[in-house]
């Protein structure tokens, strides 16, 4: 979708496309020309967008890829969508405290090496922040949000752990 | 660069006990930021460190000495001489200027006024605030009250700063700025940071978080 997306600005060339993506999404991580390409093919296939006037020359390079109405659609109703809120409780933290209280394991220090873990990913992304450009601090930014929900999370989980075992042994 | 150490504090208030064998090291330099529920004795630990209270069991030493048993009047004299503070509201003298109230630590140490506002207006360009130097703290917005409290916690280049929910008036961009500086200011002088906060934000600016529960200090165990 990110491809396509650049794509609804101006027709673009792989090289363009893969060189923008770098620059904003890929956060260290280049997008191999390989992908790149296979993903315009797929894109072509799916008729989201098409290959516009072919340049003089040989090779993917010359050829500047346009995006279809099918495919602005497909942008506009991505990005009007929100993104699934995870609806679902049942995280890997919130099995694993539960397990730990089964079996009678201590789900309070899990919970304060998970914290310590936190804090820690929380300590690498603030010093990303102040020495990144605003991409890197926007992109670390949504990480210490999520990071600090689940703290809290942990936090009022510690303080109900005593309520939660006997709920658990209840069972 | 100076460390500070607490070992085994105990401290109640009348019959209820705030610090129940705390024990913390912060090493030279070092940033450390205490955290813990409200009530479980993080800004009491943070006062003992600091020498503003004695307390009933344990010792704290401050750079190989020990501060615990020192009389109240020697305490005071080490406060003004060794450390910086930076409180939750700032805290400014409202009847003095901005500058004035950077340069309050070195007027209190017996530096001449003209030396001491001359230390001090070099910190209003590094922490943004040039042209505010003659401003009151009424005319000045929480963010740029605050950088002056942190200036002013650091013109003496105390061998530690201590501030207790730094930026706990602040919304979360200036505040982010506010510990920016923070940061960057104590790590240029050396300085030894204790911060006390409950917010994990701000605590990730710290090299290393502990946490206060029930009086005792939970150093974290690192994965």
């Amino acid at each position: 979708m990110t491809l396509l997306g650049l794509l609804d600005r101006e027709p673009s060339h792989g090289y363009e496309l893969k060189r923008d993506y770098d620059t904003f999404f890929s956060r260290g991580k280049p997008l191999p020309f390989g992908q790149v390409y296979a993903t315009l093919s797929r894109l072509v296939r799916d008729g989201k967008i098409v290959v516009g006037e072919v340049e003089p020359g040989v090779g993917p390079e010359r050829k500047r890829y346009v995006i279809t109405e099918r495919g602005a659609t497909d942008v506009e109703s991505w990005l009007t969508e929100p993104v699934d809120a995870e609806p679902n409780l049942q995280t890997v933290l919130f099995t694993k405290v539960v397990l730990a209280l089964m079996l009678g394991r201590p789900a309070e220090e899990y919970l304060d090496v998970q914290r310590a873990t936190h804090l820690r990913r929380m300590t690498e992304l603030t010093e990303i922040k102040r020495g990144g450009d605003l991409v890197d601090t926007m992109l670390a930014d949504h990480g210490l949000f999520h990071l600090e929900a689940d703290l809290h999370w942990i936090d009022t989980t510690v303080a109900r752990l005593d309520a939660l075992r006997e709920t658990v042994a209840g069972r | 660069m100076k460390p500070i150490e607490a070992r085994d504090v105990v401290l109640s208030f009348g019959e209820t006990p705030a610090l129940r064998g705390a024990s913390v090291s912060v090493a030279p330099g070092e940033i450390v930021a205490i955290m813990g529920p409200s009530g479980s004795g993080k800004s009491t630990l943070l006062h003992c460190l600091a020498g503003i209270l004695a307390p009933d069991a344990g010792e704290i030493h401050f750079d190989g000495r020990r501060i615990d048993n020192l009389s109240e009047n020697e305490r005071s004299v080490l406060r003004r001489q060794q450390f910086g503070f930076v409180f939750q509201f700032g805290q400014l003298v409202p009847e003095l200027t901005a500058e004035e109230n950077v340069a309050l630590p070195l007027l209190l140490n017996g530096v001449k006024r003209a030396a001491a506002l001359e230390q001090a207006r070099p910190w209003f360009a590094r922490l943004g605030l040039a042209g505010l130097e003659r401003r009151r703290s009424g005319e000045l917005s929480g963010g740029q009250a605050q950088r002056v409290a942190l200036a002013r916690g650091l013109v003496a280049r105390p061998g530690a700063l201590f501030a207790d929910e730094p930026t706990g008036a602040l919304d979360s961009l200036t505040g982010e700025q506010v510990m920016d500086l923070l940061v960057a200011s104590a790590r240029e002088q050396g300085t030894t940071v204790v911060l006390v906060t409950h917010d994990a934000r701000v605590a990730a600016y710290a090299d290393r978080q502990v946490i206060v529960r029930d009086g005792k200090v939970n150093a974290l165990v690192r994965s």
